[in-house]
């Protein structure tokens, strides 16, 4: 959100990504009584601070740390959603979450279907994502694709401060599960945030640049990358139209056709692993519907096919830069 | 005696019912198949008759007892097994799937002890809520080697919460004894491992699980946390429809007959001066109601099939498709 869209009399201040999510959990909180919060250390502020003093204001029977229980921690959130409270299901890592896909798969993304619509989970599942400070195989993978492809879940992906705030008051009004993926790369990124945080809606793409040569596509901690390769082509006369997509269930596809259709070039870059990542549906979905003619050249950007890898050159050789986008893009204008 | 007969009643209501759907089933008349619980009709009877209507269960994939005896929609289970309008879940879930939440059936569960983290979850929403209900949580002696069981036991421990954990131990799991796959001396000593007090019980004898269930209860709505009950049983039929269980010992199978759960409730009832004859005719009630109840299956509608788009999600729903 640009700061001066906002209407005047709105306070906006500076404030880190992490800051701005304990804003919307505090903001929701105080609005409604049955929002609440579990997940292991919450209590103690929550690994990256996002839950920060929140227990002093709340108590400890709605900011529960709770133990190193996973699928209980997933399944109790679903348990108490379905007596009507409206849980934030902490995962302190998403990699852990992988420890409930049970409770995520089977049961909150089932339920409302599988129960002929009795219920509806209103959970949001937290689940910061992504490579950070070497943290290696189990700490740093993004999984989002396989989220995207499970019908019952809202898949949320946000990069700057005030979309990580305003999808997450969303999300925790929605009666949908949202899975909501926290940018760890991000978390220390700073943006404006106004104090009263509007929910923004699910499935509208951020326009972050305009430009008419090259339509660049990515979300998450890609976007910074995206945005400083964007710059540097444009300093070569190639004109970026690029976008957020925020989320990714249900995805923008409107605002990637138009621009793909004016730009007739296609790139879409992200840090999950190339091969079956959430860019291939992208590009696929734009040549159904804009037809094979209609692009002059398509590409997608992600990880090989690796695990996260430890030592920082290692990593590095794997990781989506801004350099391999700049190249990708030259390469496709090429075409 | 009277709450021994409505206890038979239910009984009786239950194994009618999976007799019903079990004819309907070979017949080909109803999709899929059936998990029948015929043999175990106490546990659920004995439990839930004591459950208030604003209590809650959770359930397995061997529900139908459970949901019946919580006071699901007799025609509306059927429907649902049939797989018709009108089902329960609309014909979304089945047999394995059916939930009631208005009567606080919170769902039978495909995944073995699927249900047991719903169930102390439900039931902290419950303590913020500030209600005083409780969640009975029904699970089989094979769910206690998963791993959400002793997660779900510790975090209801810890948080003190309103559950009554209950072990339908029928000695099986699959087409596998449970004891031949467990360590240790079973489902009590691992709950009292955790500081939950547990109490074994003859899970064929309704009225013991009744009061049993009872006095664990009254503790667990006095907000003295979790209690978990073991209740003995046997699944008198095979996994689930098309199997036949012929593997087992006949001898075992023969005397599990003699202990079925309904010989011996109505067997305490003659003894108490109750006629033969009113109980035959409970028996033959309970039929008339399940038979209806599969007559309406039977002449029910199909779903549309574009209701298969509908209760995905709110938001990115996937349009319907021209069929
Ligand atoms: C997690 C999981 N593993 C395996 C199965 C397949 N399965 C269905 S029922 C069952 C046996 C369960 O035994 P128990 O918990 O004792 O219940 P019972 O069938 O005896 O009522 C198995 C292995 C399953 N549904 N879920
Ligand atoms: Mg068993």
């Amino acid at each position: 959100m640009d700061a001066s869209l906002l209407p005047p009399t709105a306070t906006v201040e500076t404030i880190t990504l992490v800051e701005a999510t304990r804003r919307a959990v505090r903001q929701e909180m105080r609005r409604d009584p049955l929002v609440w919060v579990l997940g292991e250390d919450v209590a103690r502020g929550g690994i990256f601070g996002q839950y920060r003093d929140l227990v002093d204001e709340f108590g400890p029977e709605r900011i529960v740390s709770t133990p190193i229980s996973e699928a209980t921690i997933m399944g109790a959130g679903l348990g108490a959603a379905l007596v009507g409270t409206r849980p934030i299901i902490e995962m302190r890592i998403f990699d852990f979450a992988l420890c409930a896909m049970d409770e995520l798969v089977n049961q909150i993304a089932k339920i409302r279907y599988m129960f002929g619509g009795q219920a509806k989970p209103a959970v949001v599942i937290r689940a910061p994502h992504g490579l950070w400070r070497s943290s290696a195989a189990q700490h740093s993978q993004s999984l989002e694709a396989w989220f995207a492809h499970l019908p019952g879940l809202v898949v949320a992906v946000p990069a700057t401060p005030a979309d990580a705030a305003g999808l997450l008051v969303a999300a925790i009004r929605s009666d949908d599960p949202v899975l909501f993926f926290d940018p760890k790369a991000l978390f220390g990124a700073t943006g404006p945030v106004p104090q009263e945080i509007a929910p923004l809606p699910f499935g509208v793409a951020r326009h972050v640049r305009e430009g008419d040569d090259l339509t660049l596509v990515c979300w998450s901690s890609i976007v910074p990358e995206g945005e400083r390769a964007a710059e540097a082509l444009e300093r070569e006369g190639i004109g970026v139209d690029l976008l957020d997509l925020r989320t990714l269930w249900p995805w923008d596809e409107a605002a990637v056709l138009a621009s793909a259709a004016r730009t007739r070039r296609l790139l879409v870059v992200h840090e999950a692993v190339r091969t079956g990542g959430f860019g291939g549906e992208i590009v696929a979905r734009v040549v159904e519907r804009l037809g094979p003619g209609a692009l002059k050249a398509a590409r997608r950007i992600g990880a090989p096919r690796l695990p996260v890898p430890f030592s920082p050159p290692l990593e590095e050789a794997m990781r989506v830069t801004e350099a391999k986008i700049v190249a990708a893009a030259r390469s496709l204008l090429g075409a | 005696m009277a709450r021994l007969m409505e206890l038979y009643r239910l009984m009786a209501r239950i194994r009618a019912f999976e007799e019903v759907a079990l004819v309907a089933h070979a017949a080909g008349e109803l999709p899929g198949y059936l998990h029948p619980s015929i043999g175990q009709e106490a546990v659920a009877a004995g439990v839930c008759s004591v459950l208030r209507r604003d209590d809650r269960i959770t359930s397995t994939h061997r529900g139908h007892g459970h949901a019946l005896a919580k006071g699901a929609d007799v025609r509306g289970m059927m429907r649902e097994l049939f797989g018709r309008a009108g089902g329960a879940c609309r014909g979304k879930g089945g047999s394995m799937h059916i939930a009631d939440f208005s009567v606080g059936m919170l769902g039978a569960n495909g995944v073995v002890a699927g249900g047991i983290p719903i169930a102390v979850g439900a039931a902290q929403g419950l303590r913020l809520l500030g209600s005083d209900s409780i969640v009975a949580c029904f699970f089989g002696d094979g769910a206690i080697n998963r791993g959400p069981f002793l997660e779900g036991l510790n975090w209801a421990a810890l948080y003190r919460l309103p559950v009554l954990f209950v072990c339908e131990d029928n000695m099986v799991a699959a087409f596998t004894a449970a004891r031949s796959v467990t360590a240790g001396p079973g489902v009590v000593a691992r709950a009292e491992s955790f500081g939950v007090a547990a109490e074994s019980v003859d899970g064929n004898d309704v009225e013991a699980v009744a009061e049993a269930a009872q006095r664990l209860i009254a503790c667990v709505r006095r907000g003295g946390g979790p209690r978990l009950l073991h209740a003995r049983t046997y699944r008198l039929l095979g996994h689930t429809s098309t199997d036949e269980a012929a593997w087992r010992d006949p001898d075992e199978v023969a005397q599990a007959k003699a202990n079925d759960p309904l010989v011996r409730a109505r067997d305490r009832l003659l003894a108490a001066g109750v006629d033969g004859a009113v109980l035959d005719a409970v028996l033959a009630e309970a039929r008339v109601e399940m038979e209806a109840a599969r007559a309406d299956a039977l002449q029910a509608p199909w779903p549309e099939p574009a209701e298969a788009w509908e209760d995905v999600q709110d938001i990115g729903a996937e349009p319907v498709e021209q069929l």
